[in-house]
């Protein structure tokens, strides 16, 4: 195709208004939607973070005892657990005070000497038995479980420092950087505790970007909490997971009615759980994605609306050149050229302001740098949004007879 | 003049619904992503006690033990035991008063009621004068009874309406945990938004007021736990929080000049000093920012919000750019009619005038339907699970303001038109038909 750049741009010329609006609209469309599109991919990255669980299966509740002081928690727990894990339907069941996805939990610094000195890591702290690997799915990568003697009872002003510890990898890389983090020794507090098993991943309890730099970082101490309330980790075999959902709940409360099992949020499954820890994230997402559609929709109708009036008013000259030999060919590559021309310059304001947007974004909302991906994808979903919008009152144009030439005047 | 001008408009926009209507609708969701967005910003970052907040301080100091690089000292979001009563009672303010949250676990009067559990604040006397929190029945207790560890409580009116149905519960008893208190005065409805004095106390941002205020003394000694609890040491008893090496308190003060506010800081700078003397305390940094300093500092406003906010006028810029390049299109495609009009004796500024009564009625139009798309993402809004989510309203404020920004967008839009076709030349235009 021959490509009409001269005439345009004496044409263009004309209409210095109309060009600099088109090329501002898909300048700032592509700075907005290259910046939006950024942030979706962002929180999309973050809500698909594996929790290292096997969430498809887990169900938690969450129990409190009536009149029972902290001393008596030991054997009600005990019995509870026997009554979950003899459950039809069920693979098997802890105690413990918090779980991945649950935005609850204790985070403390883990020390390489003791007192709070040396190197300091940041972990969540996971209370646990020798069931929690099984239950949780959690994959033993070096080491061993904890036995079922070195599980004791806390009470919770208690000072936690077990002699055993089971750590995740990423935390064991953070601690020690040649790999062999088993039988290391850290200290929570004064007293040493041992690293007896690493296992391969376990999410931090909170998704929040406050915990993001360390939210690998976890810990499981063999410890029962004995507080009056309490959360079950049950692990249900596949297609289970409605039956226990029911029948989890109604064997506790058969087995002993003194205990509060919250109606709103007491028995859930994991994906539940999942759901609603990034419930916001997802809700930006999606709104990012709304406000990206319904710019470029605007921002095509503009272009839908200024071409057909250049269109319109160009009829005379379009009918001009047809009668002169141009075939609807070349006016339809004429409009197409045109638009071409502005929204190249369009997004190359476009992607200065895009860059320039994310650098603010960066320093205002701690945001990531914008690779380069994004702009040129930005760029070419603009650049064809525009062919598209212009093809209408392009064919239009091509459609005009040779003979308007001759009318009027 | 004017009514003609009006008639013409809205002929012309008549005269092409499709292009109308496009413009109507992009203004007016760039107009309604921006109320929506910015109402809940408006909201969030409100001042929580307009009339007390540029006197109200939070001091920090840090307790933790020294540090190589003294560069990198920071004081601390709240403080231990012992600063906090240091400070309390030292009186250099007018009012000051230390705080901490727990969840207080109230016994129901009757038998076969459950007990539950209420937001509760464990403060000393000078809160509510200090923070001017309106009493219906009653009022605090006295700096004495709360030291003397006194079992006396404030309740929220939500709660008084809960337990008593609202009437005067002044002298009642109410049991928390395992101890009778004595109601010693009820609140009106009370709930600042942000929920200032809970920043780092482990409570929400925002949301409902607090139902029981309990004196400080009296809870510590009774073990309510504070939902935030911060160690800087390993070591401590967790059992007696008056001794341990963690923060949990937060130390709010009233000074109602800038000359008592710069004394108090003097003041705070000697009480460090004069604590490393005695060998308790290690760093010198401290900080008293305002409420809303502190507000800012502790980034109260999700970013998530101010995002989106700024996300939504740049949409607003977009769709009024939009509009622009659409009312140009009309007012050319009618050059004929604005050559007829000239050459008939209208001046430009009559042309001038008529092009932006035509934006300011597309203005209105997409306020107008702007408005119920605000109303409708604050509606979404609500739906939400976010704790803010009741409070997403639209005010009247707000509502003027949605036609402001309608307004001001349009005529923005139509001035470039407006002014082109003022300045275009009737003879040509006539010829040309």
């Amino acid at each position: 195709m021959n490509l009409q750049v001269k005439p345009i741009f004496s044409a263009l010329r004309h209409h210095k208004a109309g060009t600099l609006l088109i090329a501002l609209q898909i300048a700032l469309t592509l700075a907005i939607v290259c910046n939006a599109l950024f942030i979706i991919q962002q929180r999309i990255s973050l809500l698909t973070r594996p929790s290292g669980v096997d969430e498809a299966h887990l169900i938690r509740v969450m129990n409190g005892w009536v009149g029972a002081s902290d001393k008596d928690v030991g054997p009600l727990m005990q019995s509870d657990l026997d009554t979950l894990r003899r459950l039809p339907g069920v693979v098997d069941a802890y105690a413990t005070n918090a779980t991945p996805l649950s935005g609850g939990g204790w985070a403390t610094g883990m020390h390489s000497k003791p007192d709070g000195k040396g190197k300091r890591v940041q972990t969540a702290i996971y209370f646990s038995d020798a069931h929690t690997l099984d239950t949780l799915g959690l994959k033993l990568v070096a080491g061993r479980n904890f036995h079922a003697s070195e599980v004791q009872g806390f009470l919770p002003n208690d000072t936690l420092q077990p002699p055993q510890i089971i750590v995740t990898r990423a935390l064991a890389d953070n601690l020690f950087s040649d790999g062999h983090a088993v039988g290391k020794v850290v200290y929570l507090g004064k007293k040493p505790s041992t690293i007896i098993g690493v296992v391969a991943r376990l999410q931090v309890p909170w998704v929040a970007s406050w915990a993001s730099n360390w939210e690998g970082n976890s810990t499981l101490v063999p410890r029962q909490m004995l507080t009056n309330g309490t959360n079950y980790v049950i692990r249900v075999r596949d297609g289970q997971l409605q039956k226990v959902l029911h029948s989890a709940p109604a064997a506790l409360l058969a087995a002993d009615r003194m205990r509060v099992i919250p109606d709103d949020q007491g028995v859930v499954t994991f994906e539940q759980m999942r759901a609603k820890a990034y419930k916001s994230d997802r809700g930006m997402a999606i709104l990012m994605g709304v406000i990206c559609t319904v710019l470029l929709a605007i921002t095509a109708a503009g272009i839908v609306g200024l071409t057909s009036f250049w269109v319109g008013q160009r009829r005379k000259q379009i009918g001009v050149r047809r009668a002169l030999g141009a075939t609807r060919h070349d006016i339809l590559g004429y409009f197409l050229t045109e638009n071409l021309l502005i929204g190249i310059a369009g997004v190359a304001i476009g992607g200065a302001l895009a860059v320039g947007m994310n650098q603010w974004l960066m320093h205002a909302f701690e945001m990531q740098r914008l690779s380069w991906p994004w702009i040129a994808g930005g760029v070419v979903v603009l650049l064809l949004l525009g062919q598209a919008a212009v093809l209408a009152p392009a064919l239009r144009a091509s459609n005009v007879p040779p003979v308007v030439a001759t009318r009027s005047v | 003049m004017f009514t003609y001008y009006i008639d013409l408009a809205l002929r012309s926009l008549r005269r092409n619904t499709v292009l109308t209507a496009l413009m109507v609708l992009a203004l007016a969701l760039g107009i309604g992503a921006s109320i929506t967005t910015l109402t809940v910003l408006r909201l969030l970052s409100g001042d929580p006690l307009p009339a007390r907040s540029a006197q109200l301080y939070y001091p920090q100091v840090d307790p933790r033990p020294a540090l190589d690089d003294p560069s990198r000292a920071r004081p601390m979001p709240a403080m231990s035991w012992t600063d906090a009563m240091n400070l309390v009672n030292a009186r250099k303010a007018r009012y000051q008063a230390a705080m901490a949250l727990t969840q207080a676990k109230v016994m129901p009067a009757k038998t076969g009621e459950r007990p539950f559990f209420s937001d509760a604040v464990m403060t000393t006397a000078d809160f509510f004068p200090m923070f001017d929190v309106p009493f219906r029945y009653g009022s605090g207790w006295s700096a004495g009874e709360g030291q003397a560890r006194a079992r006396v409580v404030v309740i929220s009116d939500a709660l008084n309406r809960k337990l008593f149905a609202g009437a005067n519960s002044v002298g009642r008893t109410l049991r928390i945990r395992d101890h009778d208190f004595r109601i010693v005065g009820v609140l009106r409805p009370w709930s600042p938004q942000p929920r200032f004095y809970a920043v780092w106390l482990g409570g929400r941002s925002y949301g409902d007021g607090d139902g029981v205020f309990l004196p400080l003394h009296t809870a510590v000694a009774d073990k309510m736990s504070p939902n935030n609890l911060n160690c800087f040491a390993a070591g401590g008893d967790l059992n007696d929080l008056t001794k341990a090496p963690c923060i949990w308190l937060g130390v709010w003060v009233d000074l109602p000049t800038a000359s008592q506010a710069r004394a108090y800081r003097g003041f705070l700078d000697n009480y460090v000093h004069q604590q490393i003397a005695l060998g308790r305390m290690h760093r010198t940094d401290v900080a008293m920012p305002d409420l809303m300093q502190w507000m800012r500092e502790s980034h109260v406003v999700p970013s998530d919000v101010q995002l989106q906010t700024w996300l939504a006028f740049g949409f607003l810029l977009i769709c009024v750019v939009n509009t622009v390049g659409l009312l140009l299109a009309k007012c050319l495609k009618r050059s004929q009619e604005i050559g007829v009009r000239r050459a008939l004796g209208a001046s430009r500024r009559a042309v001038f005038a008529q092009f932006m009564v035509e934006a300011s009625i597309i203005g209105l139009a997409g306020g107008l339907l702007g408005l119920l798309f605000a109303e409708l993402g604050l509606w979404a809004i609500r739906q939400q699970p976010a704790e803010y989510a009741d409070l997403a309203h639209l005010d009247l404020g707000m509502f003027a303001f949605t036609f402001v920004v309608a307004l001001v967008s349009s005529l923005l839009a139509g001035v470039l038109p407006a002014w082109r076709a003022s300045v275009l030349a009737p003879a040509p235009q006539l010829k040309a038909s």
